[in-house]
């Protein structure tokens, strides 16, 4: 099989996953929803890292570690102010729990 | 394209890939949406330490230390925010995600000069160059408008779309000459370019539509992600910027939907002109204002009232003031709910958040379609710090930017209180009727400072 068409078919079921997850989510969701995507595409981390371990020249070396500090910025940013969205939405949900905790 | 990736470390890929659908599957719900996060954290954080073992890599150290560099910044900067300025922050994490992919592309364009690679190649990198400028460079417009750095109301001068053409073709053309015959400093003049193009893309845009364009924006990195993926043989990266590429482009249309806009329009509306109306102004048209003293009688003996909380109330910080207010007024005996348009604050949801963070219980906040039915049997409408979700001429003027937005229907309340900070105009920048008819009162001041003044006032009746 053409290894262009098994990226191509790769990518083809991928659209189709993406579009189907986020299908049915409720209009309370977007903000977290949108927030982790944009943390998941902070994975050009690994590509960052990939190009900019052989870098052969100063000035590809230094654009690469930029890259790297950008793309992590993006990727663990993204997922821990997702989190700290979520972590307000799950808050109330337990008012209670702090009454017993002693198990 | 790298093929001989050992297979241990393509199989972890693959998890990793799984764990992000999963992921994004999870945000959809409300119960599972924590640990869907956390399962994509963990993916990326596997995914991250496995790509040491995929080839030789040299610049280990510096690598590792450019990895910490950017987790503190991005710990600090996600843990320091303010929930109410969240939406700016989801914008520039998405801009310098694009920025990272745009520079990931450059340096492999600067890897694939002189060596035969195919022509599809070539192409997928330009786009990653390209679109990934477009996107870090309209983030930071999006940021800077969020931010407040620079006015909210679409930018509009002569030649811009001219402008905006030029800049693209441009780069589509040079992106062809690259695809011919590779040369990197083509490739930084396209990635200019790509700025420029982003910075034009995002300028006509009210502040209103900015959500739109942060989530659009979201799923063009995903694309870029994607295609630098192609480019680099690398199957997670494919799979993963696909999956936001994708389920961003869909989230985009829904949150336009909910704000009766097509997302064309939203991006190009202002060029066709028409959303000029308003003046950005404070207006001196007569109104009806009263103290904390009044407003607290009418709420104290109102048996219905709905609560339509905005972005003042959260900048303000005066909604546990607000969560106190209403559970007395609960306890005297009246109703109370709170309606949450979809996009009230600056991002849809964000809403939401806010009030969970003020520990608002779940139930009494009720979503838009679900609660404009009951408005007419509201004895007291009060509009905290929200203004264009309540403005009829959504309803009524064509020519307004924010006409065929779904709004609460405050107008239909037997009375409409309004706290304000001024009679400046909200965040779309036009004036709002209902502050001038007269069964609307105006509480002016500062949200946290007459919240508390009503709060008292109410205990004291």
């Amino acid at each position: 099989m053409n290894p262009d068409v098994v990226w191509l078919t790769i990518f083809v079921l991928s659209v189709f996953v993406g579009v189907e997850v986020v299908s049915k989510v409720s209009s309370t969701l977007h903000t977290p929803l949108m927030s982790g995507a944009n943390a998941i595409h902070g994975i050009i981390l690994v590509g960052a890292i990939l190009v900019t371990g052989s870098a052969d020249t100063t000035l590809t070396l230094v654009v690469g570690l930029v890259a790297v500090v950008l793309a992590t910025v993006n990727l663990v940013g993204g997922f821990v102010v997702t989190d700290r969205m979520l972590q307000m939405f799950g808050a109330r949900r337990r008012p209670v729990a702090k009454t017993d905790g002693d198990r | 394209m790298v093929t001989d990736v050992p297979v241990w470390v393509q199989l972890v890929y693959l998890a990793a890939a799984i764990c992000f659908v999963l992921a994004l599957k999870g945000l959809s719900s409300p119960g599972t949406a924590r640990r869907g996060n956390l399962l994509g954290a963990g993916a990326a954080v596997v995914a991250t330490a496995v790509v040491f073992f995929e080839r030789d890599l040299d610049h280990v150290v510096p690598i590792l230390v450019a990895i910490a560099v950017g987790s503190v910044v991005g710990v600090v900067g996600s843990r320091r925010v303010q929930m109410t300025q969240m939406p700016q922050l989801v914008a520039l994490f998405n801009g310098v995600g694009g920025g990272a992919a745009a520079l990931v592309a450059l340096l492999e364009l600067h890897e694939l000069v002189g060596s035969a690679v195919p022509a599809v190649v070539l192409v997928a990198t330009v786009f990653t160059v390209l679109v990934g400028s477009v996107s870090f460079a309209g983030s930071v417009v999006t940021f800077a408008k969020l931010q407040e750095l620079m006015t909210t109301r679409p930018v509009v001068f002569p030649g811009l779309p001219v402008a905006f053409v030029v800049a693209l073709v441009g780069a589509v053309v040079l992106g062809a000459l690259v695809v011919a015959d590779p040369v990197v400093w083509v490739g930084v003049v396209i990635a200019v370019l790509g700025l420029v193009v982003g910075v034009l893309l995002v300028l006509p845009v009210g502040g209103a539509d900015v959500p739109i364009v942060i989530s659009l924006l979201n799923a063009f990195t995903g694309l870029t992600v994607a295609a630098g993926g192609y480019v680099l043989g690398n199957t997670l990266l494919l799979v993963a910027g696909t999956l936001v590429g994708a389920s961003g482009t869909l989230l985009t249309v829904m949150m336009a939907r909910g704000m009766g806009r097509s997302v064309t329009n939203t991006l190009f509306g202002a060029l066709k002109g028409g959303s000029t109306l308003g003046a950005g102004e404070a207006s001196d048209r007569p109104v009806r204002s009263a103290n904390a003293e009044d407003v607290a009688i009418m709420l104290g003996y109102a048996d219905r009232v709905i609560v339509v909380p905005g972005y003042g109330l959260a900048v303000a910080q005066a909604q546990h003031t607000l969560r106190e207010l209403v559970e007395v007024l609960a306890a005297r005996g009246t109703t109370v709910d709170y309606a949450i348009h979809p996009v009230a604050g600056r991002m849809p949801g964000h809403m939401n958040v806010l009030l969970a963070e003020a520990q608002v219980p779940y139930e009494q906040l009720r979503e838009m379609d679900d609660v404009n039915g009951e408005f007419p049997q509201a004895d007291v409408v009060l509009v905290v710090g929200a203004n264009d979700v309540v403005n009829p001429a959504a309803r009524t003027s064509p020519g307004a930017p924010i006409y065929g937005m779904p709004i609460l229907d405050a107008d239909q309340g037997r009375q409409v209180v309004f706290m304000k900070r001024s009679m400046r105009p909200g965040f779309a920048g036009i004036e709002n009727e209902l502050l001038f008819e007269p069964r609307t009162t105006l509480l002016f001041g500062d949200a946290k400072e007459q919240m508390g003044k009503l709060l008292n006032a109410v205990k004291a009746l």
